[in-house]
């Protein structure tokens, strides 16, 4: 699976047209403790570049912004009980499965290296 | 301190039987009689039995543990943690006032209303605008009031089409919220890397379905907007209305008013710039005003005074094209008597000193802490600054673990982690009421931590060592919160 990164810290793991969005251990370095995932709900549509939930810990509120756009199939329900997950493991705890209507949007992403020095440069 | 009531619950105290006054229920049979047993309690309230002496000592060690701007150094950025002068709190309490019923005659209480009214006038010269209302409880009420004015303004055209709100992304998170609650749509615009507002960013933001761009100046970042006349006359140019953020209005105290500089309706936080108390302590109060033209969208009730023949009525009255109430009555009147007794006893010279000596302490602490903390944005600030941290960024020691060891030292914390434009902010204001001494005594402290974070890391890590409580779980604490006696277990067994 291909993993594509969007400058506001989400990432896309791709499965054939099924896209696993979640953030990065930069994002939930940066937020610290999660205490709270608010997420939409299965059968709604996200749009990259637009808000499609949001993410709680100790020290702010941020909005997550969707990777892709399509419709949400699945959302990880254990994430409403225990949304330290995100803190353990971000990679393997995503936060929503999407259906991709329009895997051209993935083009605009960054790939592993490039949002390396994406962090890197955010660090300054 | 008192071994046996310290660091327990008033219910931990109960003892059955104990009790400060035994009311007799002689004279209450009667009535009890007399209601339907489906209103009577079957079982007895639980409410703690203790004597007096054990409720009087729970109460007074508790309040040692507090800290307030009373007790010590408050440098809680865009707080305006200023002192609170007594005179305030006697005038505030003067029977006249104090023992006041809201629906009494305006003939008995003229007295009160001249002083509602002196403070909208004080307060519309202040902010250079035509007038204002004192009904908001609090500043984020008067957000929500502001833009309730600028939506009835909207309306009034017939501009329904009107339904964003742009906000800097430096912006308070007030700001988005109250214009969530407005029913409006909430637009981000970045800021430059000096922490100002993108100029180009905003222009294409700029179109008819904007009602309203929200602007904080200084800005949170301490930052005074220069560009200011350029974005009003933008905002203006696309039919919208720009809207002030009264939080940092200490430093333009009696230098410079919104209403001059292009702002259509304002806030203000008489908690902050008027020295009323503030924080757990509160109540606030955000008086709203507004430029000529919009006064007649304000809340009800209005004061107003008639004049004839050299006497003057003071009088409230309900207007029809007002955006309705916001408050019950008149807001927090008796927060408004402290901001006025403030500004009379301050006069207009010691208004205008306050602003200039807050911008000198924010810079004199800013210029001798700057080698050992991050200072991301480089500039004469105002009120107060943001540091990114420590400079030294391999000690791993955040700007959580310098709060912790500030309090170890008797200074409460800065406001930190906000703005969220740096990873490390450590936002500090130390306000116009301190003295040279304290902020001396501040700066070496700071700078102790700073070497402590390079020699002894583990001890920065692990502060505060001196405190009542040392580290709450506030991960555990939001995600299980237990807001009740009840529900310890202790309580259920």
């Amino acid at each position: 699976m291909k993993i594509y990164y969007a400058p506001s810290h989400e990432y896309v793991m791709v499965d054939g047209n099924v896209g696993y969005v979640g953030i990065s251990d930069y994002a939930q370095k940066a937020l610290g403790n999660i205490v709270y995932v608010d997420m939409p709900e299965q059968g709604d549509d996200v749009t990259a570049g637009e808000e499609f939930g949001a993410v709680e810990s100790v020290k702010a509120a941020e909005d997550l912004m969707s990777p892709v756009s399509g419709a949400v199939i699945n959302i990880n329900e254990a994430l409403i009980d225990n949304p330290r997950l995100l803190n353990e493991d971000p990679m393997h705890n995503w936060i929503i499965e999407v259906e991709l209507t329009n895997p051209a949007e993935l083009e605009e992403l960054m790939d592993e290296e490039a949002y390396a020095a994406h962090c890197e440069a955010e660090q300054h | 301190m008192n071994r046996q009531v310290y660091g327990k619950v008033i219910f931990d105290l109960s003892k059955p039987g104990r009790r400060g006054y035994y009311l007799s229920p002689a004279g209450c049979e009667d009535a009890l009689q007399s209601l339907p047993s489906s209103l009577l309690r079957e079982k007895p309230l639980r409410l703690p039995q203790v004597d007096e002496p054990t409720v009087v000592r729970h109460y007074t060690n508790m309040s040692t543990n507090n800290f307030g701007v009373d007790s010590g150094f408050y440098p809680l950025g865009s707080c305006t943690m200023k002192y609170n002068p007594k005179i305030n709190e006697e005038m505030a309490a003067l029977p006249g006032f104090a023992s006041l019923h809201p629906l009494q005659p305006i003939f008995t209480v003229q007295g009160a209303l001249k002083a509602y009214y002196e403070l909208q006038q004080l307060l519309s010269e202040i902010g250079g605008m035509a007038e204002f209302t004192l009904n908001p409880y609090a500043g984020a009420q008067g957000e929500l009031t502001g833009l309730m004015v600028i939506r009835a303004y909207h309306d009034s055209r017939g501009d329904k089409a009107r339904v964003k709100v742009i906000v800097p992304d430096s912006a308070h998170g007030t700001n988005p919220a109250s214009a969530a609650v407005a029913g409006l749509q909430v637009v981000q615009v970045k800021s430059l890397p000096d922490g100002t507002v993108d100029v180009e960013a905003l222009r294409p933001l700029l179109d008819e379905t904007v009602a309203a761009v929200m602007m904080t100046n200084p800005n949170t970042v301490g930052i005074f907007e220069h560009n200011i006349p350029a974005i009003a006359e933008m905002v203006h140019a696309c039919g919208a209305l720009l809207y002030y953020d009264g939080a940092n209005l200490n430093p333009m105290l009696g230098v410079a008013r919104p209403g001059d500089m292009g702002f259509d309706v304002m806030h203000i936080n008489l908690h902050k710039t008027f020295s009323t108390p503030h924080g757990g302590g509160g109540p606030g109060s955000g008086p709203v005003g507004v430029r000529a033209g919009l006064e007649e969208f304000l809340p009800n009730p209005r004061v107003k005074v008639l004049e004839h023949e050299g006497h003057k009525l003071y009088y409230h009255t309900v207007e029809d094209t007002s955006l309705g109430r916001i408050s019950s009555w008149m807001g927090n009147y008796a927060v408004e008597l402290r901001a006025l007794a403030y500004i009379l006893t301050m006069g207009r010279e010691g208004l205008r000193m306050a602003g200039p000596l807050a911008t000198l302490n924010a810079n004199y602490i800013k210029e001798s802490l700057r080698d050992l903390y991050l200072l991301p944005i480089d500039r004469v600030c105002k009120h107060e600054f943001v540091f990114d941290g420590l400079a030294d960024k391999s000690t791993g020691v955040t700007t959580l673990n310098i709060a912790k060891r500030l309090l170890d030292h008797g200074f409460h914390a800065p406001t930190i982690y906000f703005p969220l434009l740096f990873h490390e902010s450590l936002m500090i204001e130390p306000t116009e009421t301190e003295s040279l001494e304290t902020l001396d005594e501040f700066i070496a402290v700071m700078r102790d931590i700073a070497r402590e974070a390079a020699e002894t890391p583990d001890v920065v890590k692990d502060a505060p060592h001196n405190t009542p409580v040392r580290k709450p779980d506030d991960t555990a604490a939001a995600l299980n919160p237990v807001v009740s006696y009840f529900q310890l277990d202790s309580a259920k067994a």
